[in-house]
């Protein structure tokens, strides 16, 4: 089992930080947004991006670059936020969020903005997109692998489970999936809107090899990702447990705040709560 | 001259010796099939190059966005099925995955339009055009036959972006070559004439040349049109056909509500104003029959096409 480091954990952590602040400034001033989604996501982005994947933010389109797919194109603030912060767009630029003209638009678009490997918005899609990607590096003899976050109100689609069988079949192994599974979609609790249980023993079912870990823990999630990179011969799902509006106290676990920006109120305790400055 | 006169062939299967041809050529080209690979003939392509095709099974959502998937990391990909489950059972996928962020993906259709015969409605889409023409960035090609198909397929693989090509599954009347390059927004004029301009599409580009032959016995000169690219379209030969003939028929084998014919007509409303008529399918969906009954059934034979040119002849100069 793999140590980590105290300061790595830390650095992690602090990033962590960092950008839920950015997320809630960003949703706050565009005055609409999804801070649940993003907020429950961003330990796996930070990990991904500030430690797993193969990436130069100075060369976005450099062809043997890891890629990550966020399927829930929703929670795009965090990512946005994410790439802020590694250095492939401004950092100032991320107020512009859902503005006009601005490339940082609701749902990504991989045509606006650097880093940004795929539009996503329509959910059940990314997890085909990041099949294909995943077969064009076996084509080319590339060792990239290809990250792709869904949501778990994304089970709920047909796609999904297309693409799943298809990754399996094609014995797809440069490809982990990772289930940002906070339990809430926007009408409610996943397991009202649409069971989907047993999760686990679903992908497994599929030919998927499967963790499950506390979405919220850089050791787990550093330990998950770096072991997938292991498996041969079929792609890899992490159920990452997390809880939707992590770290701010009154959008953890509130299905209100699926799709909602603070108002001024609220965005001032968040900051407090983050220790960040309105 | 009449329809026994004219050869018939197989738009599919010339679009699969394109595609073998520049598989051959290219690494770049990946295919991807949906269960449907030996009907629209994509299994000749998997046969040379196993490593490029990939089948997915009866899942088009996905086979649409894993060829995003594959063009996003430079590949060329052509997904191709049959057009009633090529485009509106995946509109959604097309729209987001492939023609917002412009991804080299090629959309082959095959089995379009009322010809597709027996399969009846379910399979015998008609408002395709329609929805492939409101995708922003999207390029949509209706070849008027099988040599027009090989030409338009390499021309298709030369272009960057999303492209929707259709074509029937039926053998079709061979009118053009497969000499020199097709031009994508570019249409032809297979006959030139001053009276009236007959403007088809796929297959009923056979039917307007002889309409084109029948009126002459009338001594109706009708100039005809292949307008094998429906969007971009080419106002300018439009333009120039509408102005110099004075009266304009398009005919397609698609809705004529929301097809070729809806699209000329706003080409010439905004920039010349001659009698227009529309032959192609009324508002309604297809059926079970043999695809010349059908194509009867619908209105969509040379006949109808002469109906149409005399009614546009006779709003002449009003």
């Amino acid at each position: 089992m793999a140590v980590y480091d105290k300061r790595l954990i830390s650095k992690l952590e602090r990033k962590a930080n960092l950008i839920r602040q950015h997320v809630v400034r960003m949703i706050y001033l565009a005055g609409s947004g999804h801070p649940g989604g993003s907020l429950s996501a961003v330990e796996v982005i930070v990990a991904l991006y500030f430690h797993v994947m193969n990436i130069d933010p100075k060369k976005p389109d450099w062809p043997n670059r890891d890629r990550f797919i966020l399927s829930k194109g929703h929670g795009c603030p965090t990512w946005y936020a994410t790439l802020a912060e590694k250095g492939y767009i401004p950092v100032e630029e991320l107020d512009t969020l859902r503005k006009l003209g601005s490339r940082l638009q609701g749902h990504p678009d991989m045509r606006a903005c650097p880093g940004v490997e795929a539009s996503t918005g329509s959910e059940g899609q990314g997890l085909s997109m990041g099949v294909g990607m995943a077969l064009a590096a076996r084509l080319d003899r590339k060792l990239y692998h290809v990250y792709v976050m869904i949501g778990d109100g994304e089970l709920d689609c047909g796609q999904t489970w297309e693409a799943a069988m298809a990754a399996s079949h094609f014995h797809v192994d440069n490809l982990t999936a990772i289930v940002d599974r906070n339990m809430l979609q926007l009408d409610g609790p996943t397991a009202h809107i649409m069971s989907v249980e047993p999760l686990a023993d679903k992908w497994k079912a599929f030919g998927w090899h499967v963790t499950e870990i506390d979405g919220h823990n850089f050791k787990e999630i550093l330990r998950a990702l770096e072991k997938s990179k292991d498996v041969k011969g079929r792609p890899n799902l992490i159920i990452a447990h997390t809880v939707k509006g992590k770290g701010v106290s009154y959008m953890e676990g509130a299905v209100s705040f699926h799709g909602k920006a603070p108002n001024k109120e609220e965005y001032e305790q968040a900051m407090e709560e983050l220790g960040g400055k309105p | 001259m009449n329809l026994k006169d004219f050869k018939l062939e197989s738009q599919r299967e010339y679009w699969a010796k394109a595609l073998v041809e520049l598989g051959r050529k290219r690494k770049d080209i990946v295919v991807l099939s949906a269960d449907l690979s030996s009907s629209v003939k994509t299994s000749l392509f998997a046969k040379d190059f196993p490593e490029r095709h990939f089948n997915v099974g009866i899942a088009e959502q996905n086979m649409m966005s894993i060829a995003a998937g594959l063009a996003a990391c430079g590949k060329t990909a052509f997904a191709s099925t049959f057009a009633a489950f090529g485009t509106g059972r995946v509109y959604d996928q097309i729209r987001q995955s492939i023609a917002y962020p412009k991804l080299n993906v090629k959309i082959i259709a095959t089995h379009a339009g009322i010809t597709v015969g027996g399969d009846g409605a379910t399979h015998q889409i008609v408002e395709d055009l329609a929805l492939m023409r409101a995708l922003p960035n999207m390029t949509v090609i209706v070849p008027a036959d099988a040599p027009e198909t090989y030409r338009a397929i390499k021309a298709v693989a030369d272009y960057i972006g999303p492209v929707y090509v259709r074509m029937g599954r039926a053998n079709i009347p061979t009118i053009t070559n497969s000499k020199g390059k097709f031009k994508i927004g570019k249409a032809t004029v297979l006959r030139d004439g001053d009276d009236v301009s007959l403007i088809g599409t796929g297959i009923m580009v056979s039917r307007c040349l002889l309409a084109a032959e029948e009126l002459k016995k009338h001594k109706i000169s009708a100039r005809v049109i292949d307008l094998s690219t429906i969007k971009p379209i080419d106002t300018k030969t439009i333009v120039k056909a509408a102005r110099e003939t004075g009266g304009v028929v398009t005919a397609e084998e698609h809705s004529s509500i929301v097809g070729m014919g809806s699209a000329v007509a706003m080409c010439l409303v905004e920039n010349a104003h001659v009698p227009m008529k529309r032959v192609g399918i009324p508002d309604v969906f297809g059926q079970s029959g043999d695809s010349d009954e059908l194509m009867e059934t619908y209105g969509l034979t040379a006949e109808n096409i002469i109906e149409a040119a005399h009614d546009v002849l006779g709003r002449k100069g009003r």
